[in-house]
């Protein structure tokens, strides 16, 4: 009796990994056994999404994706099991369910050091460029906190003490957006321990509106 | 001996005869003196009475009336006496009346004294000395004392005050709150107010030093108050009232008064006045803060204006000689200093509130850069000017001594201590290796002293570098021994090699000069012998250090000419051609045009022309021919052709630059190391402290070697408080 049982949902659970494996297929490059960016690509197209939109970031997020660009079909599964879904369709809606996932305080840091520990494409890289740093920013940060990103940003792109940042410093422009007052700038101590980079911000940005 | 008791009325009879026996004494009247018998006696009947047995004990009746004994005396005699008189007839009465009045109690507590060995013990009532003195206070002095203070007060008789004030004192039995309450509070007051009074018009009228006088004659005045008549008690009350007054209410007025006060006695030199200040303020808690305050700003004014000045007079005389007014600068910084220290020990005692003005005001004005120059760095040049053979000027050796002191002290006052030390060790090798016959002994001292400074870490290399010199001429001697022993080797030139340690040395580019036969040849003995000596060290050659003595046969004269290797190497190519041309020569040599430029300038264009050039400009260019200046000479047979060296101060300061992010890395690896959790704040300021003795770090340097560390993975930020830091082992 019970055997029956479990062996109709394991029928029902093999067949819904059958589901999300085929889905699979679908877009993996068969001659390396994952998706790869073309297949990203088509996925991001038949989802109707842009490939940069910060939901398919969302997605790698949740599908904890090792390397950028490339989905294994390790993560895959577990991904969309987590999502609880097995077809474009109803990945799709859970799209935007996910953002709300992200947006949650407990989430949120974890997405957010995720999305710049993702732009690390080589092995014992610890730093990423500038322009893609602005990019990134704009991309997760760009929504929440539009004027300081728009002002961090300008500032990146015309200082030239730092080429790169490294993920200490990326984490401390979360907590600058969320802690200091802004446009005035008012509550920021350069006294305590802010990444050097931002104590140079603060003063550039004290000098344009003097 | 009577064997029945004494009854109470009969034996006080005979008391009361006693005591008005001694009324009469104390009224001055025709009285003898009491025996020692009678004095026997009327002890004696007291002890008898005191020990017959109850009902006869009547110890507690005598002890009441020993007390009335003074009381009816009181009343009926003393007070209205006091009464009738005032001001100073009642006080000189008082005076009297209180001195009769310890004598009475002495001896009639001789008399009672029975009762104070049991009786008053064993019921621990108040002794006979007490109860005497009491009754005046509560009888006497209770009536008169406001009277008493006011006549006082008014009073000018000092011994008879004295006497009368004692009174007070002596009435507090022990304890001095009768003197306190009721004298001392409204002398102090009434003093004060006449002090104010006196202050104000004061400060209207005089100049600060007059008003300070007078201000020394009243604490004067009051002290000698309190040692004629006023209770040593009163000394630092009354003392901190007149300076309350006269000082403290007026500090400011008087410190700021525009033509008198404490800066233009600064700017005149008053010695005098300000000691007298300073003896004035040192007594009041804080006083001398606001002199001090006003002693800072004045230095840092001075010697803000001397820098002002080097740099005015440094843009306007384009002609003086370069370097020239910095030195002056220096000088005079150094006399400023003198000036000022003199005053600090001088004037103000050598209290650690001015030492500190001095050093802060110093170290405002002594890190100012001047025409560009760090302040780090001309000292190091003006070091370097009297160690050089002879100097600027002919200093004695005491005088040498002195002033290397005095650079030291002021070093202390440099922020830039490393850029000091580097600049120094960069003119250091020159002075070693030219000027020979300088003063050793000034070169170790002023080490020394350097060392006491900074730390010896500091002084390592230049020690090294001097050790260096006194091995290279041992060394020499084995060499000179060297080629008598194989003479075939001799290269046919004197040849002096000082070889020198790395890692002390500054780094020299060596330039794969091609050298002149002659001078290969040298290079190549020396080789063979050093060899002999020690295997395994490699000998790369500095030749732009070296100096060759050429003789030059000019047409009047031969001339010796002292010159550098590579000057020497432009010289000798001449043997073989007689005219050559820029780029010739730049083959020849294969120097860099820099260099060459340098060169053949100071050997066409400068003071001594021992090559002509063609065109005859002041200037080298790439086209210029030079020929052999036969025509050259001088009333000298031997000069010396100098190079003007490379300005370094650029490489300098990078070396220093970099050698301080090391040293900033490994303070913070040390610091976290140790306490493997810390704070950011308390991160930087241990940092900048281990570091302060060299030089002062930069916050924002100290911050992105801390980031660096991170990305190095020497520390981290601890996950849950953004502004602590956790060692990464």
């Amino acid at each position: 009796m019970l055997a029956g049982y479990s062996t109709v949902s394991s029928k029902a659970k093999i067949k819904g990994l059958e589901k999300i494996d085929r889905l699979f297929n679908t877009y993996a490059n068969s001659s390396l056994g994952m998706i790869d960016p073309e297949g990203i690509e088509a996925l991001c197209s038949d989802l109707g999404v842009d490939y940069t939109d910060v939901r398919i970031l969302m997605l790698a997020w949740k599908l904890k994706a090792e390397k950028q660009g490339y989905f294994t079909q390790d993560e895959w599964q577990t991904g969309l099991k987590a999502l609880g879904v097995d077809s474009l369709s109803k990945l799709k809606k859970a799209l935007s369910d996910l953002e709300k996932e992200v947006e949650k305080p407990s989430n949120y840091e974890d997405f957010y050091t995720y999305a710049f520990r993702y732009c690390l494409t080589e092995e014992k890289q610890k730093s990423v460029d500038i322009e893609s740093i602005c990019e990134l920013l704009n991309l997760v940060l760009g929504v929440q906190f539009r004027p300081q990103i728009d002002s961090l940003i300008e500032y990146l792109k015309v200082q030239n003490d730092y080429k790169v940042i490294n993920s200490d410093q990326w984490i401390n422009f979360l907590r600058f957006c969320k802690e200091i007052s802004f446009p005035d700038l008012e509550n920021y101590d350069a006294t305590q321990a802010w990444p050097l980079i931002l104590d140079n911000y603060v003063e550039w940005m004290r000098e344009k509106h003097s | 001996m009577e064997n029945k008791a004494i009854g109470l009325d009969k034996g006080w009879d005979y008391m009361q005869k006693g005591i008005t026996k001694l009324k009469r004494i104390l009224e001055g009247l025709p009285e003898p003196p009491f025996t020692s018998e009678e004095y026997m006696m009327l002890y004696t009947t007291i002890y008898n009475m005191c020990t017959q047995k109850p009902p006869h004990d009547h110890s507690q009746q005598l002890y009441d009336k020993y007390r009335e004994a003074f009381e009816e005396y009181i009343s009926s005699t003393v007070l209205p006496s006091l009464r009738e008189k005032h001001d100073e007839f009642m006080l000189r009465e008082l005076a009297k009346r209180w001195a009769n009045h310890k004598v009475m109690v002495r001896w009639l507590s001789r008399f009672f004294h029975y009762l104070d060995r049991y009786f008053i013990a064993r019921r621990s009532l108040p002794t006979l000395n007490e109860v005497g003195l009491t009754c005046f206070r509560d009888l006497v002095y209770q009536e008169v004392h406001a009277k008493v203070k006011d006549a006082v007060i008014t009073l000018i008789d000092r011994a008879l005050l004295k006497n009368v004030l004692d009174i007070f004192v002596e009435i507090g039995m022990g304890k001095m709150d009768r003197y306190e309450d009721d004298f001392e509070a409204d002398m102090l007051q009434d003093t004060g107010a006449y002090y104010s009074r006196k202050a104000s018009s004061w400060i209207e009228e005089d100049s600060c030093p007059d008003y300070m006088l007078k201000s020394e004659e009243c604490l004067k005045k009051e002290r000698d108050r309190v040692s004629h008549y006023l209770h040593s008690s009163s000394e630092t009350k009354l003392s901190e009232k007149v300076q309350n007054e006269l000082l403290v209410a007026y500090a400011n007025r008087l410190l700021e008064k525009e033509h008198s006060g404490c800066r233009p006695l600064l700017r005149d030199d008053k010695v005098e006045d300000l000691s007298r200040m300073y003896r004035l303020y040192c007594k009041i808690p804080q006083g001398l803060d606001p002199v001090a305050n006003i002693f800072k700003p004045h230095i840092t004014a001075e010697g803000t204006a001397l820098v002002q000045q080097a740099e005015d007079a440094t843009s306007n005389q384009a002609s003086s000689a370069p370097g020239v007014q910095e030195q002056v600068l220096i000088r005079r910084t150094i006399e400023l200093h003198d000036k000022y220290m003199a005053y600090v020990t001088d004037c103000f005692q050598n209290h650690t509130l001015f030492h500190k003005a001095l050093k802060e005001a110093f170290e405002v004005f002594c890190n100012k850069t001047v025409t560009g120059n760090s302040s780090a760095e001309l000292l190091a040049t003006f070091c370097d000017n009297i160690l050089k053979k002879g100097g600027s000027e002919k200093l004695s050796d005491e005088v040498i001594e002195e002033t290397l002191e005095k650079v030291v002290k002021l070093l202390a006052y440099i922020s830039d201590k490393d850029l000091f030390a580097e600049f120094y060790r960069k003119k250091l090798p020159r002075r070693l290796l030219f000027d020979r016959s300088a003063n050793d002994d000034h070169k170790r001292s002023i080490l020394t002293k350097l060392k006491q400074q900074c730390g010896g870490q500091f002084t390592s290399k230049m020690e090294g570098m001097v050790t260096d010199l006194t091995l290279a001429r041992e060394n020499q001697a084995n060499y000179e021994d060297y080629l008598r022993s194989n003479s075939a080797a001799h290269p046919g030139i004197d040849l002096t090699v000082t070889v020198l340690t790395t890692g002390f040395w500054p780094s020299y580019k060596s330039f794969d000069l091609n050298l002149p036969a002659e001078m290969v040849k040298c290079v190549e003995v020396f080789k063979g012998f050093y060899e002999t000596k020690t295997k395994h060290r490699k000998l790369t050659w500095i030749y732009s250090l070296g100096t060759c003595h050429i003789n030059g046969k000019f047409e009047q004269k031969i001339i010796e000419l002292i010159v550098s290797t590579y000057q020497a190497a432009v010289l000798l190519l001449f043997n073989a051609s007689d005219r050559l041309s820029y780029s010739e020569i730049m083959a020849h040599l294969n120097l860099t045009h820099d260099d060459l430029l340098r060169l053949l300038h100071s050997l066409s264009c400068a003071k001594y022309k021992i090559l002509s050039k063609e065109p005859n400009t002041k200037t080298i260019s790439h086209g210029d021919y030079f020929e052999f200046n036969s025509k050259f000479t001088d009333k000298l047979r031997r000069i010396k052709v100098p190079l003007p060296p490379v300005d370094e101060r650029k490489k300098v300061v990078e070396d220093v630059d970099k050698d301080r992010r090391y040293a900033i890395d490994a303070a913070l690896v040390r610091i976290m190391k140790s306490r493997k959790v810390l704070g950011h704040q308390q991160l930087v300021s241990e940092c900048v402290e281990q570091l302060s003795r060299m030089f002062k770090p930069d916050i924002k340097a100290i911050k992105k070697r801390m980031e660096d560390l991170i990305t190095r993975d020497y520390l981290e930020r601890d996950k849950e408080n953004q502004n602590m830091f956790r060692y990464l082992a």
